[in-house]
């Protein structure tokens, strides 16, 4: 009886994964309780340009973060004698039009754009997540009201309603967060509702159901996890639609303000002098694409590493 | 007193195509440590019957429309969510047809057995993981303190059905639901998960009802059996009255299906025609259309319902067929014009 079993268990093993060789397939069988994030790991790390993306995101990350404190000099310090420079032995970026030094200008302002990244997706996140997989398990009338408040937040037009709060509240990075925040929960909420939807129908919803769990213990450790995949590959895709966001309103002048600076705010100033200084546009828009680039590649490989099924080829 | 008693259960769900009657009146009772077998075709309302125990129809568009289901002294059908939480997992458990999706594939298997198991008890993590091993071994998982950490895709669809098997009983409720445990598994592993299911009854003095269509698991391990069709009992009573001394053409049509019994080398024997259509009133006997047997009128009115004929064995005796006559004697089913209308409408 044991033989079926374990026959079975080489049979499912070696069905889905054709193309692994006889010694890597091995390999997995001796691995003690290897969970799915452990399998979609291992995908990840074959994909080179992910682990690359992987590893430059990361080393910009300690770049704008460790890096202003190993550069001599203050990002609002100004030298109005010095003006624009070129790069140079002093200052590796150049300076700005009023003589600041551009190195930790760039550093500071990544730090700024990854932390609205960052903190925006969380929130949106936290947000989106919870809410769709509440309407999509509650489902019936409770999801038709919610999702109906999702396509009316859906239909207001971005830059206007961030103008509107502008007027209302001021101008500050936070309503910022708020208003971006507000914007980028309702993809995720609409994913996490539909992934939700597929799975309360599987018989591990209704086992769950028929064990006496409550609706809460269900959502959130029956389902929830179980739509991590496609979240985690949105979220790394929302960090740089929501840092664009974030340099759209920066280069509006309605985002980040003055002295403060953010990847959007540098650019914005950069392209301002962009025929005369142009290394004031060259080395934030390099690290701002670079970025974006990173956490794109990211978030393909991703895909392809948490739903094999997605992958191309 | 019966440790289930269900009275006029009947559960209807409400399409945009009509009214579906998929269970229309069902009683029954269950004593402590006994098997009832419920017995029936595809969309005969069998599951049905056992989600609306569960209270686990999905409302809308289901809905229980009446009846009640006393177990142990509260009714199933009109307990309060929180009471039903209560009762759900720790008296009563079920286990599903598909052992691929009904275990959730992010969890590992001791997390999902000591779940059910810490919530309803007041037990520590380590003594709940000694009790998910011990409930391991106990349906024949080998190395079952190793495996015990593993991921439900490292196993294999017996030995997950084994973890369902070992997860619904680890909290040793009075009453065990099985919704066809066996048909999505390998004939060789059917055998095994029936003599597990067996075995833990007996140790546990569990009370089960089994939802089946294999009248061969019936015969072997049922006390009672309920053939159930087009959302009624057409027959119930013990296994060997049902099975030696059946009465209802449909319960009779049913034996007759079984490979085994049949001679070798001719085609397979299959009731003619389908299933009736549960969303349309139905008139007179359900199985009328389809009935092999020599008739003397055509049934009408009110469908029959169960009659008493002997010491608990009743049956739905629509009175207009002669179902005493040997099954041999059946009627190819061109003979019966209205019965090829039927059928041909069906097909």
């Amino acid at each position: 009886m044991t033989d079926h079993s374990e026959t079975a268990v080489l049979g499912n093993e070696a069905a889905p994964l054709p193309k692994h060789s006889a010694s890597e397939i091995a390999e997995e069988e001796l691995v003690e309780g290897s969970s799915l994030w452990k399998d979609a790991w291992s995908r990840l790390k074959k994909n080179k340009l992910a682990v690359a993306s992987l590893v430059i995101f990361l080393l910009i990350c300690v770049f704008c973060v460790v890096g202003p404190f190993l550069v001599p000099y203050n990002s609002q310090e100004q030298d109005l004698f010095l003006g624009a420079t070129g790069p140079s032995a002093e200052h590796w970026f150049g300076t700005d039009t009023l003589g600041r030094d551009l190195l930790v200008r760039t550093m500071e302002g990544g730090r700024i754009s990854l932390m609205v990244g960052l903190v925006a997706t969380v929130v949106s996140l936290l947000i989106g997540v919870i809410y769709g997989a509440t309407a999509g398990y509650l489902g019936g009338k409770v999801d038709a009201t919610m999702m109906r408040f999702v396509d009316l937040l859906y239909a207001l037009p971005f830059t206007i309603f961030v103008i509107l709060l502008m007027v209302a509240f001021g101008r500050s990075m936070w309503l910022m967060f708020v208003a971006i925040g507000c914007v980028e929960w309702l993809s995720m909420a609409r994913i996490v509702r539909s992934g939700v939807l597929g799975l309360k129908k599987q018989e591990f919803v209704e086992a769950a159901v028929s064990l006496g769990y409550s609706h809460k213990r269900i959502i959130l450790r029956h389902l929830i996890p179980n739509v991590l995949g496609p979240v985690i590959v949105i979220a790394t895709l929302t960090v740089p639609a929501v840092m664009l966001l974030e340099a759209f309103l920066s280069f509006l002048g309605l985002g980040v303000q003055p002295p403060n600076a953010s990847w959007g705010v540098l650019i914005n100033e950069g392209q301002q002098n962009m025929e005369i200084f142009p290394w004031l546009l060259m080395f934030p828009a390099f690290f701002f694409a670079l970025t974006l680039f990173c956490l794109n590649f990211l978030g393909d490989g991703l895909r392809d590493a948490l739903d094999p099924k997605s992958a191309k080829d | 007193m019966a440790l289930l008693e269900v009275k006029d259960l009947r559960t209807s769900f409400y399409t945009r195509d009509g009214i579906v009657r998929a269970v229309d009146g069902v009683s029954f009772s269950l004593d402590k440590g006994e098997t009832l077998g419920i017995v029936g075709e595809s969309g005969s309302g069998k599951s049905v019957t056992c989600y609306s125990l569960m209270r686990l129809i999905p409302e809308p568009p289901g809905r229980i429309d009446g009846g009640t289901a006393m177990f142990d002294g509260q009714d199933l059908l009109t307990m309060s969510k929180k009471e039903l939480r209560k009762i759900r997992g720790r008296r009563i458990s079920m286990i599903f047809q598909d052992p691929m999706t009904s275990l959730n594939p992010f969890l590992r298997i001791s997390t999902q057995l000591i779940e059910s198991l810490r919530l309803h008890y007041d037990v520590d993590k380590k003594t709940a993981i000694n009790k998910a091993i011990a409930a391991l071994e106990e349906v024949g998982i080998p190395e079952a303190a190793k495996r015990v950490h593993n991921y439900p895709h490292e196993f294999s669809g017996g030995m997950r059905q084994r973890v369902m098997i070992a997860m619904a009983l680890i909290t040793e409720p009075d009453l065990l639901i099985a919704d066809e445990p066996t048909t999505a598994l390998d004939v060789t592993v059917q055998a095994q998960i029936m003599d597990i299911i067996k075995k833990r009854q007996e140790d546990l003095g569990t009370a089960v009802i089994l939802i089946t269509h294999d009248l061969g698991v019936v015969a072997g391990t049922c006390d009672k059996v309920n053939v159930m069709y087009g959302g009624r009992m057409m027959e119930s009573g013990t296994a060997e009255q049902v099975f030696y001394e059946a009465k209802h053409p449909y319960t009779r049509s049913l034996q007759k299906t079984i490979p085994s019994l049949q001679t070798k080398g001719e085609e397979l024997y299959t009731i003619p025609g389908l299933p009736p259509d549960v969303s349309k009133p139905i008139h007179g006997c359900a199985f009328y259309p389809r009935c092999p047997y020599p008739k003397t009128g055509k049934p009408e009115g009110d469908r029959p319902s169960l009659v008493e004929m002997a010491d608990g064995h009743c049956y739905a005796d629509c009175g207009f067929c002669d179902s005493s006559a040997p099954i041999e004697t059946v009627l190819p089913k061109s003979d019966s014009p209205d019965e090829v209308e039927q059928a041909g409408a069906a097909e």
